[in-house]
C-alpha cells in the first residue's frame, strides 16, 4: 500500500482520560493527515500532554478510540506504537543517561537496520544535528537543552512517518530553538508531525494548522492568526499569557 | 564479529588469558587443599558473574539469585544420581534452572512488577526453597533414587568424563572443568553485552521508557536476560555441590542471597571482573576470618559492605576504570597547556 498525502495517519474518537474526577482529556474527536504538521497548543494542565500520552500508549484511555494509519491501537503498548514507525519524544527528557551521545542515537538506528547500516545512520544523524563535539560525552553530562537535542536525534535516527513531539523546545536557548524549528520543517518533508508546543514564537516559526486544547477538550482548529484574531482563544491562552 | 566488536572485547580476552594462565598455573604452586577450596570459590565466582550480568547490565536488582544458583545444585544432583552420570545432569540443571527463571520472569516483566517488588519477590521465592527443602528429611520425600535429605542435603556425584560415566574426575580436575567454565562463562557474557541483545538491556537499565518508545519490547529483553542469568549461575551450582561434595538447603539462606548482592556491589556493577574478582578476595578474606574467633564474620562482611556503599559507592572496578581514564585525560591537557604557556612567552 501506498501512502498518499491526505491519508488520515492518527485519527481519536471520544477519547477520554480521566482520572478520578479530573477529566484530563474529555471527548476528543482529533485528525491528522499524512505530511501535515499541527501544532497542539493550550494553557497549563488543559490536556495536551494526557492527549499525548494516549496516543503513544504511556496512558489506556479510559473511553474512546486511537487509530493510527486506520489501526486501532487503543491501551497499545507504547512499544507496540513506535514499532509501526512513529518516532516519540516526550516533555521530560527521557535519554539513555548513562551512555554516550552515539550510543543513544545507534540503538535507535539499530531497532530498524543492521549494525552496519546502524552505525552509518547514526554517523549521518550526528552530522545532521551538529552533535559532534559530544558524540562520546555520557549524556548525563549534557546540558538540558543537548540533551533534547540528542533525543531529537533518536527520534531522526528512526526514519519516522510519523513523529509525535512534547514540547521539544522547551529550556532550548534562542539559538537551539531556531535550529529545532527549522529540524521540524525537514523531518516534516517525510514525515507529519505532532508538536505540543508553550512557546508562542517557535509556533508561528513552525506552524500552519494549530489545535487548541482547553479544559480536556479542542476549542478551536485553525491557523495560528485567526486563533490569534479569535476572542475566545485569546481569554483562555494568548491573554492568559499577556 | 566484526573488529569494533573485537575491540570491545580487549579487555575482557585480556581477563581471560589470565585465567587461563592461572588455570594451569596454580595445579603446580598450590597445594592440594587449596585448590579444592578454590573450587568451591570458582562457583561462587560464577554466581556473582550471572548477578553482574541481570543486575549490573541488566539493571534487575535480583535478591534471590542465589535461589538459582542452589536449584541448578539440587537438579545436578538428583539428575545425576538418577542418570548414573553427569553430562545430562548439567544439561537438566541448566535448563530446568532456566525454564524456571523464564516462568518467574514471565510473571515479573509482563505483569509489570516494579523493581521494588522484584527484589521482594525473588527473595522470597529463596527463602520459600530454603524452608521447604529443609522439611524433606523423611524417606518419602525422594525423587527417582534421591532422597532430597532435608537439611542434611544430599551428597552430589563428582563430575565425569562425557563418554565415561565410571571415570569420576578427582577434586584437582574439578578444578580445571571450573576454572574452564568460569572463563567461558566470562567471555560469552562479555560478548553478549557487547551484541544488539545487550546493548539493547544496557539501554533499558538506563531508561525503559525510552527503550519502549524506540519499538524495543523491554519485558521480551529482560526476561532474555533473567533467563540467561540464572541458567548461568545454575552451572556455579553444579560447580559449588561438586567443590563441596554435596548441597544443602543453607544455600538459599539469607545470608547468601546477601552475599552475593555484596560481591557486586564491592566489585562494581556494569562490570564483569570486578564482582568475580570480589568474590575471591571476599572468599578468602571470611576463610580467613573463619580461623579465628576475634571478630564476627558477619560484622566484618556489614562493616566492608558500609565502607563500599559509603566510601566506594561504584565499587572497585569502575573507580579503577575511572581513575586511569582521568589520568590519561590530565596528561594530554597538561601538556596543552604548557604548550600554550610557550606559545604566549614567545609573544
Ligand atoms: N497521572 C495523573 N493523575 C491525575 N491527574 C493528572 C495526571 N496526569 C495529568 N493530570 C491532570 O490532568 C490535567 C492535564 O494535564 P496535562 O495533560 O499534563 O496538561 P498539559 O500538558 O496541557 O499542561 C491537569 O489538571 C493534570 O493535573
Ligand atoms: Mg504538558
Amino acid at each position: 500500500m501506498t501512502r498518499q498525502r491526505g491519508d488520515v495517519v492518527v485519527e481519536t474518537r471520544g477519547l477520554c482520560m480521566h482520572f478520578g474526577g479530573v477529566r484530563a482529556v474529555d471527548e476528543v474527536d482529533f485528525t491528522l493527515f499524512d505530511r501535515e504538521l499541527r501544532c497542539l497548543i493550550g494553557p497549563n494542565g488543559a490536556g495536551k500532554s494526557t492527549f499525548f500520552k494516549c496516543l503513544t500508549g504511556q496512558l489506556t484511555p479510559t473511553a474512546g478510540d486511537v487509530m493510527i494509519r486506520g489501526q486501532a491501537m487503543t491501551g497499545a503498548e507504547p512499544f507496540e506504537i513506535a514499532s509501526l514507525g512513529v518516532g516519540i519524544k516526550t516533555q521530560v527528557p527521557n535519554v539513555f543517561d548513562g551512555l554516550s551521545a552515539e550510543e543513544n542515537i545507534w540503538i535507535s538506528a539499530r531497532r530498524w537496520h543492521d549494525d552496519r547500516r546502524a552505525r552509518t545512520l547514526t554517523a549521518e544523524t550526528i552530522e545532521r544535528l551538529r552533535l559532534g563535539d559530544i558524540r562520546r560525552t555520557q549524556l548525563g553530562r549534557l546540558a538540558h537543552g543537548q540533551r533534547q537535542w540528542v533525543e531529537l536525534g533518536m527520534v531522526v535516527a528512526a526514519e519516522p512517518w510519523l513523529v509525535l513531539l512534547d514540547e521539544p523546545a522547551a529550556g532550548m536557548t534562542h539559538e537551539e530553538t531556531y535550529r529545532t524549528a527549522e529540524l521540524i520543517e525537514e523531518i516534516n518533508k517525510t514525515a507529519a508531525l505532532i508538536v505540543v508546543e508553550h512557546d508562542m514564537q517557535f509556533i508561528r516559526m513552525i506552524s500552519r494548522q494549530v489545535t487548541l486544547f482547553h479544559e480536556g477538550g479542542i476549542l478551536m482548529e485553525d491557523t495560528m492568526d485567526a486563533i490569534s484574531a479569535d476572542k475566545r482563544a485569546r481569554e483562555v491562552y494568548l491573554g492568559h499569557r499577556a | 564479529m566484526n573488529s569494533s566488536l573485537l575491540r570491545q572485547m580487549r579487555s575482557t580476552f585480556f581477563f581471560a588469558l589470565l585465567g587461563v594462565v592461572f588455570m594451569f598455573a596454580a595445579p603446580q604452586v598450590l597445594q592440594l587443599f587449596t585448590i579444592i577450596n578454590l573450587t568451591t570459590a570458582i562457583a561462587l565466582a560464577v554466581l556473582a558473574l550471572s548477578l553482574a550480568l541481570i543486575w549490573g547490565y541488566g539493571g534487575i536488582l535480583c535478591f534471590g539469585q542465589v535461589a538459582f544458583f542452589g536449584l541448578g545444585a539440587y537438579v545436578y544432583t538428583i539428575s545425576a544420581i538418577n542418570f548414573g552420570g553427569s553430562t545430562w545432569a548439567v544439561l537438566m540443571a541448566v535448563l530446568v534452572t532456566s525454564a524456571f527463571a523464564a516462568a518467574l520472569g514471565y510473571f515479573i516483566f509482563y505483569g509489570r512488577v516494579s523493581d521494588v517488588y522484584l527484589g521482594v519477590i525473588t527473595l522470597t521465592v529463596t527463602l520459600i526453597f530454603f524452608s521447604l527443602i529443609r522439611r524433606t528429611s523423611g524417606p518419602e520425600y525422594k525423587i527417582g533414587n534421591a532422597l532430597l535429605g532435608g537439611f542434611n542435603g544430599v551428597s552430589s556425584p563428582p563430575i565425569n568424563l562425557p563418554w565415561d560415566s565410571g571415570s569420576f574426575l578427582f577434586p584437582e580436575h574439578v578444578f580445571y572443568v571450573a576454572m574452564a567454565v568460569l572463563i567461558l562463562c566470562y567471555v560469552f557474557v562479555g560478548w553478549l553485552v557487547n551484541t544488539k541483545f545487550g546493548r539493547v538491556c544496557v539501554a533499558i537499565r538506563e531508561n525503559e521508557l525510552r527503550a519502549e518508545l524506540l519499538g524495543y519490547d523491554t519485558r521480551l529483553y529482560k526476561l532474555g536476560i533473567f533467563t540467561i542469568g540464572a541458567g548461568i549461575a545454575a552451572l556455579g551450582g553444579v560447580l559449588f555441590c561438586n567443590g563441596v561434595g554435596r548441597i544443602t538447603p543453607d544455600v538459599f539462606s539469607l545470608y547468601n542471597a546477601a552475599l552475593t548482592i555484596i560481591w557486586v556491589i564491592v566489585g562494581g556493577r556494569g562490570t564483569l571482573i570486578g564482582p568475580i574478582g570480589a568474590t575471591f578476595a571476599l572468599f578468602y578474606l571470611t576463610s580467613a576470618l573463619g580461623g579465628q574467633s576475634l571478630l564476627n564474620n558477619n560484622l566484618v562482611l556489614g562493616i566492608i559492605l558500609i565502607i563500599f556503599v559509603l566510601l566506594v559507592p561504584k565499587g572497585v572496578a569502575p573507580t579503577v576504570v575511572d581513575w586511569i581514564a582521568s589520568r590519561r585525560k590530565k596528561t594530554p591537557r597538561r601538556a596543552r597547556r604548557r604548550r600554550g604557556a610557550r606559545a604566549e612567552g614567545m609573544e
